[in-house]
Formats: structure tokens, sequence, C-alpha cells
């Protein structure tokens, strides 16, 4: 849970950022920043240079990678690893769980947390403050005081070893119906009064006006929840014990000593299966950006 | 977040007064029905279910035991004094100490990296930023895969960098001790970006004026730096540093994957959430484990009391 607010903090500096950037004067060049590309692009290569070696390995034979000096460039260059790992482990099976895991979550909370956060933040009914209160005690509490008795409710339903099991209560969350309602209460009062006089219902204020201003909100909650629900580890060890019913962490953790030591095969999997996030973290980093330039809000 | 959480919370505290000068002319609008009930009844039956409810259950299990046979017994504060005796407990509260301490140095390298990124006249400051918080969207599981073959005893890249300078390196994940400062090194490396985005925006804040003004007095760009940087900058730190605590006592995905659980190092090494995951679902062992979960969270709890309580000693706030 901590990792997702920490995610938040990130997208929501972002915002602010975007809009002090633009309002910065921009100040003389009084000294040569020379001396501090160097640090930073040095500092930068060290960041990913892991990722670098990486792709390096998944395309050498297992022989390179053994060698005592390390291969710094393989020569031939061995795509095959990549179709291996097919052939390796259910990386096809476990690359549709983990998406689909991702996709309900990602519905799920996009839906839920949206009604949620905008009925704490603008409607008025009973018990709202006590609700919200104990919701928001749930943020703050580690997975470990759940997790067991969550355990528990999903093998008793039968749930096990499946999709929906590992998403379901990944589906609700105490964070993202916080950070929905932070962004309700962002947005102004009055548009709401007016389509109120004109005689909108509570659901078309919520659906018509609301919702699409709330378009930022809903790219940081979605941006964190798959973020979060593709590299979850832990949530779905526990809820699969059977190979072709787990997810990709779970199917690329356990990998280890199972295949003799392949070690090109692994990196070819374990660069798959974090490619679609990076990408989607490269590509989303501008719709972020380019989502909260078009509102101008706050 | 934790800015803008902030501000729009104050909106929200600001609301009331706001919200009950304009109570009679809502009135007068039409109401919202059964609304709020149709929009919180899922979150609100989800939470229950999936949070709330194990949350009291977490409390009831750490004071039962699982009999051999399954079904539970209650034990009372047998699984607590199992807990204080267990020499597994203060080693893997001195792991997870280990390992924060060594990523909080990211702290410090987040600071000196952001302050060069936020330069005046700075150039591809957003190919920096992606540069730095990469790591931090990759997926433990798979990233710990990639860091075990680079730590590898026999034909790893850092043996081999270390065998230029005539040093023979350990087989570190196999090595207690050493197998913890990997650990914690690809730690440091997955949040350090997330680190550097926090204190960059921190660094935003600062305005440029008193720079110009110490500028004018004289002051040097390392006094510039000390004297009106650092001490403007510790909020950012206060919160980078709340957050590093948090998730370290969180520490298990890497734990996981770089050790593996057959590893001899690993009760030299492991996390509080180690344990509790290898007591609940490998040894079976859940009101064991329920009451090591309690215990993580009175950790928690208490480091960030410490935190918020010693801030009044050295976060300034303008």
């Amino acid at each position: 849970m901590s990792e997702n607010v920490s995610t938040a903090a990130v997208l929501g500096q972002n915002a602010a950022e975007l809009q002090r950037e633009a309002r910065r004067p921009r100040r003389h060049r009084t000294q040569s920043n020379a001396g501090a590309h160097t640090v930073l692009l040095i500092g930068g290569l060290i960041m990913v240079s892991p990722l670098i070696y990486q792709v390096i390995m998944s395309l050498s034979t297992n022989q390179q990678v053994e060698s005592a000096p390390p291969t710094i460039w393989p020569g031939v260059l061995q795509w095959h690893n990549y179709l291996d790992v097919f052939a390796q482990m259910p990386f096809g099976q476990e690359l549709w769980i983990t998406a689909a895991i991702t996709a309900v979550r990602l519905v799920g909370q996009l839906l839920l947390c949206s009604i949620a956060g905008y009925a704490f933040a603008r409607m008025r009914f009973t018990a709202r403050g006590v609700i919200l209160g104990v919701i928001l005690s749930i943020i703050m509490v580690p997975a470990q005081i759940y997790l067991i008795p969550q355990y528990q409710i999903i093998q008793g339903l039968g749930w096990l070893n499946t999709v929906i099991g590992i998403a379901a209560p990944g589906v609700f969350s105490a964070f993202g119906t916080f950070l929905m309602r932070q962004f309700f209460l962002g947005l102004p009062q009055e548009l709401e009064d007016a389509a109120r006089i004109d005689g909108a219902s509570s659901f078309m204020i919520f659906w018509r006006i609301m919702l699409p201003l709330a378009s930022n909100g809903l790219w940081a909650l979605g941006i964190i929840t798959v973020l979060w629900s593709w590299n979850d580890l832990m949530w779905p060890l526990v809820v699969t014990s059977s190979a072709g019913s787990a997810p990709l962490s779970v199917g690329l953790a356990n990998l280890q000593g199972v295949h003799g030591n392949n070690y090109p095969v692994l990196m070819a999997a374990s660069l798959m299966a974090m490619l679609p996030i990076l990408i989607l973290f490269i590509v989303l980093q501008k719709r972020v950006v380019a989502g909260i330039g078009r509102s101008g809000l706050k | 977040m934790s800015a803008s959480t902030a501000e729009t919370s104050t909106v929200g505290t600001a609301g009331p007064g706001t919200a009950k000068a304009s109570r009679p002319r809502r009135r007068g609008l039409r109401p919202d029905g059964p609304w709020p009930w149709i929009f919180v009844l899922p979150t609100v039956l989800g939470v229950a279910v999936f949070y709330l409810w194990p949350i009291l259950k977490t409390f009831y299990l750490s004071f039962t035991t699982v009999g051999v046979f399954g079904g539970s017994t209650f034990t009372g504060l047998a699984n607590y004094l199992t807990m204080f005796s267990d020499p597994q407990i203060p080693q893997s509260i001195l792991n997870t100490a280990i390992y924060t301490v060594i990523v909080m140095l990211g702290i410090p390298i987040a600071v000196g990296l952001a302050s060069l990124i936020e330069r005046p006249g700075m150039r591809f400051r957003g190919l920096y930023r992606t540069l730095y918080f990469i790591p931090y969207v990759t997926m433990p599981a798979a990233v710990g895969i990639v860091w075990r073959l680079i730590f590898n005893g026999d034909f790893g890249p850092i043996n081999w960098f270390l065998s230029l300078f005539g040093i023979a390196g350990p087989y570190w994940l196999a090595t207690p001790g050493f197998a913890l400062v990997a650990v914690s090194i690809v730690g440091l490396w997955m949040s350090l970006g997330f680190n550097l985005i926090i204190i960059s925006a921190g660094l935003r804040e600062i305005p440029a004026d008193l720079y110009e003004a110490a500028q004018v007095d004289g002051a040097s760009r390392f006094r510039q730096f000390r004297s009106i940087t650092v001490p403007l900058l510790t909020p950012s730190i206060f919160f980078v540093s709340i957050i590093t605590v948090v998730n370290g006592f969180q520490l298990f995905d890497l734990l996981y994957v770089m050790l593996g659980k057959s590893n001899l190092a690993m009760p030299q090494t492991q996390s509080l959430v180690y344990i509790f995951y290898n007591e609940a679902f490998l040894q079976n062992n859940q009101g064991y484990a329920s009451a090591i979960g309690i215990l993580i969270l009175v950790i928690i709890a208490a480091l960030t009391a410490v935190q918020f309580r010693l801030q009044r000693k050295w976060v300034n706030y303008v």
C-alpha cells in the first residue's frame, strides 16, 4: 500500500511541476553545466546498466554468460532465446493471467473508487465521516495484518488458483477511494450547483460533469493500479499453487534452478515480463502530463 | 502527493464551513436520493469483507494455534510469548534496520543528483529523470533474477570488477552478511528514482531570490547549498525518509527472488515479512504468523510516530 502512496506522490508532483516549469522565468546561464551533465550521465548509465547487461546476456549463449571475464558482446545474437522462453516455462499462460488480473483490478478500481470517492467528497449521507475514517485507517495498515484471513476467504470461496481469486481483494481499494475523493474535493462546486438548478439528477451530474473533469485522477489511479498489480508478488504467491495458474511474477520467482541454469533464457523471460510496464511508463508519463495540462486544474 | 494531498485536505477541512453556509440552498435543490448509497455500497462491502473483517480476524488468530489436523484452538498469549523468545525475531529486525539504513544512503545521493538536475539552465531534465526513475517501475521478481546473475560469485560482473583491483569477491548471495548488503544495494537502486523525483519537486519550491540575495552577500555555492538548499529541503527529505522506513519494513520480494527459499544464508538475512510469509504459508503456523503481523504493525506505527516527533528538531516548515 505504501508503494501506492509513494507513486501517487510522484504523479501528483508531476502536475505541480508542470505548471511551475511553465511559470519559471528562464534564468541566464551563469556557469557551464558540463560537469553536472557528466555526473548525471554517468549516474544514469549506472542506473540502467543492469538492464543493458540483461539485454546483452539475453542474446548470448549460456557458455558466454558463464565465462569468467564477462562477455561484453556475444558476436552472434541468439534471438532464439526469446522463443525458448515459451518452450521452457508457461510464459504465454502466465502473461495472460498477469494481464487478466491487472485488467480486472484496473476496471474495478476505476469504477468503484471513482463513484465512492465522489460520494465521500460531494454527497451527504448518514455516517459518512465514520465510514471514511474506517477506510482511511485501512490505508495505514501493513498488508500482513489482513493477508491470512484474505487467503482463508479466497480458499473458502473455492477461488484458489483462479484469476478472480488473485484479482478479488485488489478490486477494492481504500487508497484509491481516498485518492479519488481528494480529486473530487478539488473540483469547483459551482458547476455542480448550476447543473442541479438545470434539473440534472445526482447520477447525471457525476457521470456527465464531474467524472470527465476527474480524468487526471483516473489516470493517476489507473497507473498506480497497473504498476502495483503487474509487479505484485506475495499475494499471487499465496493464492496459487499450480504452475499454470500463476502470474508472471510468481512464475519468474519460482523459476530458479528448475531448468538447470539457462541464464540467457532467464534474462529473456525477465525482460519480456517487465517490458509492457516499461513501455507503458514511458508512454503514459506523457499522457499524465498532457492530461494535467489540458484541464489546468491544480 | 504529500504536498498536494495536504493542499486538497485543507480544502476539505475548510469545506464544512462553506458547506454549512450553502446547506439551506442545497436542501431546496433536488436531494441525492438513493445515489450516495448506490455509490458507496460496493466499496463499503468490499472493504468490509476483504479488509476490515480480515484485520479483526488477524487479531483473533494471533491468540490461537493451528492444530496438527487443522482447526485452531485458543491459546491466549502463547504466540506472543513464543515471539519474544524466538531468536529469529531480533535477528530479522536487525536485518531490516540494516537494509533500511543502506537504502537511506540513497537520500543524500538523491539530494546531490536532484540539485544537479535542477541547476539553472540545465537541459535534458526529462531524460535524466526517466533514466533514474526506470528501476522504480521494474518488477522486483523479474529484475531480482538479473541482480542474482550480477552478484554471481563465479562469473558475475561485480566480482569481475573487484578482481581488477585484486579483490577476490565473495559468493554474495550465499554468504550471511554479504547477502543482506547485496539485497540492500538493489533496494537502494530501486528507490533512488522515487527519492529523486520528490526531492526535485522540493527544490523547485525554493524561491530563486534567496540564492540571488546570498550571491549578493558573497556566499559561496557550497555555503548556499548548506544554508539555503538543505534547510528548505528538509520537508521533502522527511517525507522520503518516512516512505523509506515504511517500505524497508515491507522487504520481501527481493529477498524471495534473489536468495530463494532454500538458501542457507536466509536465516541470517530474512526480514520480518519473510518470517511472516514462511510461518503463515509454508509452516502453516497461521496463529504465530498473525502475531508477527501485529508486531510489524506496531513497529511501523512506532517508528512513524518517533519520526514525526523528531521532525520538530530538524524539519523546517516555512
